[in-house]
């Protein structure tokens, strides 16, 4: 069986005053039915707007997709019309965003929001689309659901909008959801149960999620594969036990010991990537992180590494050195 | 006093910071408070690092602001040094402002954006007046950026010309200027990237070790406050519901709002999480116009007896050194 999603050498740019930015710069990946990806990277990397890129929702001008393939189900999205691709959103496939009151329109009801989900994609009668209203609020945790429908997005907490937007997303049971930093608005509590709801709900409704998130912590509890992005282009992915266990990408290495851990006792000290991350105008030939990189060679200053197996089945790294990595870091830790 | 005798740099007693909110435009009246601090006390050691940790609301940044005198507290004292910033006379105050400054979150919004970096870090001395000769005082800032790990050539560029990494150590130098003692650090690493926000962690402790100096590191992310403070107090709804050294807090959460604030944070190894008894704390944090009775957490406890619903706990010394405020806590 074909995956559900299949993205084939994606190339999105942006022209700006400084230059074309090559946002994403030919990433390939999978998802399958049912089971949950998590992008990580940190701001620039090109998580966001390679999710946008799926559902093209990038703004040309300055935006513009220049190279890929996006096959969802079967069919490639970037062949459809504008009025095909808008019941690709939001019916076949959900959103969910960072902050909730942007997404949410501020002049209409909660209720009118989903119910007008459910009459535009499914052609749904007034009092049916409000009946399940109801019943998705319930779904994702809101109590006290009739009155909830009939209030305004700013008469609900950051969690309860997020809630929300849970249940438009899957108003019209989709097979995936893109949620692009669905929780890093809100406070930690808050964070745990809608990823919780998120979680139990994909599971239950068999629905396929790509969370994307800079969140190391986040990833390490809901992801089954991970895709690590730097640069535009995905350096490093595979199962999420083996990204965290056995990576494979010198970048990937530096984030996990980049991070203060909870669960354990305080360090001497961190150990961070040196210097910033690149200026995505100015990249040239070689590595994107070998400026940064503690393990380069010269051969990472002229050629760019390609994605290739590393370690275990379906673990990939873009890495000269990654099979002398797994000794090296293990050494190191 | 502490117990080698010492007074502590900062000691915050029954500190109450309450809002009025009005109603009416002509006849405004006041219609109730928001109890943003409700009764808080703690001490800060000189050269420690104290965390005031909890989530949005919990009121630890209203604390920051009153120690920094950026607010004038209901009720409570303020000791800096043995002395009530509160009854400052202006003289005294200026005095005080070069001995404590702050950091904040948001480098965007805290550098003025027509101002150079150079005339930015400059200010204060200016200011004060510490060195009225315009010289020394650009080598004075020249030394502080590359004190902070940036070029000294940065002198000559605005802050929009940076990365956020960048600004935020322009933040922090300006805070240097004037040599302080003591540093409010209000979200100041929460904004950036994780690579680049364990090179500025790094840097307040490399500035703590070779200045000698006190924070106060206010933060919701309790990974980097673990890493960062000595101690750690959790504050929920204007309250401190458990102070500790931060290995036994992080070890041993006593209190159950602590608790469930822990398991709500993920550890970046799927090993573990997969492992780990997970309960996120029900429901969400209460309004603080008004404020549950008695213990403030009991609506969300899964200890509450009826007990919590009439009586405000207040904290104990359950273990040496680490205080809860729960009467089902023993």
């Amino acid at each position: 069986m074909p995956p559900l999603l299949e993205v084939r050498g994606l190339h999105t740019e942006f022209r700006t005053g400084a230059g074309v930015v090559r946002a994403v710069d030919g990433i390939s990946y999978t998802v399958e039915a049912g089971e949950t990806v998590a992008v990580v990277g940190e701001s620039g990397s090109g998580k966001s707007v390679g999710a946008l890129s799926i559902l093209r929702l990038i703004p040309d001008p300055p935006g513009r997709i220049v190279a890929g393939e996006i096959l969802f189900d079967g069919r490639d999205l970037r062949g459809l019309t504008e009025a095909e691709m808008r019941h690709v959103r939001g019916r076949d496939i959900g959103m969910v965003f960072q902050e909730p009151m942007t997404s949410l329109n501020p002049v209409l009801t909660i209720g009118r929001q989903i119910t007008e989900t459910l009459e535009r994609h499914q052609g749904a009668d007034r009092p049916t689309a409000e009946k399940r209203a109801v019943e998705l609020l319930e779904m994702v945790g809101i109590a006290d659901p009739k009155r909830r429908l009939r209030q305004y997005p700013h008469q609900l907490s950051g969690g309860m909008r997020q809630r929300v937007m849970i249940a438009i997303a899957l108003a019209c049971s989709p097979k995936l959801i893109i949620a692009d930093e669905p929780t890093t608005a809100l406070d930690v509590t808050i964070q745990a149960q809608i990823l919780e709801v998120m979680k139990s709900l994909s599971r239950k409704l068999g629905v396929a999620q790509i969370i994307i998130t800079h969140n190391l912590g986040v990833v390490a509890r809901y992801a089954s594969r991970v895709n690590v992005m730097y640069a535009g282009r995905i350096v490093e992915a595979g199962p999420a036990d083996a990204i965290y266990h056995d990576p494979r990408h010198p970048y990937t290495i530096a984030l996990l010991r980049s991070v203060p851990r909870l669960d354990q006792p305080r360090r001497a000290r961190l150990d961070p990537v040196d210097g910033q991350p690149p200026d995505l105008t100015r990249l040239d030939g070689g590595c994107a992180f070998r400026p940064r990189c503690r393990f380069a060679v010269e051969r990472c200053a002229t050629a760019r590494p390609p994605l290739e197996p590393s370690g275990e089945a379906g673990h990939v790294s873009a890495c000269f050195r990654s099979s002398e990595l797994g000794v090296v870091a293990e050494v190191a830790a | 006093m502490n117990a080698a005798g010492e007074t502590p740099l900062l000691e915050v007693r029954g500190l109450v910071m309450h809002f009025a909110i009005s109603e009416g435009i002509v006849l405004s009246r006041k219609v109730g408070d928001v109890k943003a601090v409700d009764g808080v006390d703690f001490t800060i050691g000189r050269g420690e690092t104290l965390g005031l940790v909890g989530e949005s609301g919990c009121g630890k940044t209203t604390t920051g602001r009153c120690i920094l005198r950026l607010e004038r507290p209901t009720a409570g004292e303020i000791l800096f040094d043995g002395r009530d910033v509160n009854r400052m006379e202006r003289r005294e105050l200026v005095a005080l402002r070069r001995r404590m400054q702050v950091i904040f979150q948001d480098p965007y919004s805290s550098l003025n954006p027509r101002m150079k970096v150079g005339e930015i870090i400059a200010e204060p001395i200016k200011v004060h007046g510490i060195e009225p000769d315009a010289g020394r005082r650009r080598a004075k800032v020249r030394e502080l950026l590359s004190v902070c790990g940036l070029d000294p050539k940065f002198v000559d560029r605005y802050p929009h010309e940076m990365s956020g990494g960048q600004r935020q150590r322009v933040g922090i130098a300006r805070a240097l200027a004037l040599d302080p003692e003591f540093i409010v650090c209000d979200e100041a690493v929460s904004a950036l990237d994780v690579s680049i926000q364990a090179q500025v962690i790094n840097l307040l402790e490399d500035l703590r070790d070779r200045f000698g100096l006190t924070y106060l590191f206010i933060a919701h992310d309790l990974s980097v406050v673990r890493h960062l403070c000595q101690r750690v107090a959790v504050m929920y709804l204007g309250r401190i519901v458990e102070m500790a050294a931060s290995d036994e807090l992080f070890d041993n959460p006593l209190h159950p709002y602590t608790q469930a604030l822990l398991s709500a944070v993920p550890i970046p190894d799927p090993r573990i999480e997969a492992s780990r008894a997970f309960r996120p704390p029900k429901g969400e944090v209460p309004s603080p116009i008004n404020p549950p009775s008695g213990c403030v957490f009991h609506p969300r406890c899964p200890k509450a007896v009826d007990a919590c619903k009439v009586v405000r706990p207040e904290l104990r010394e359950l273990r040496p050194g680490h205080w809860v405020a729960c009467g089902e806590v023993h």
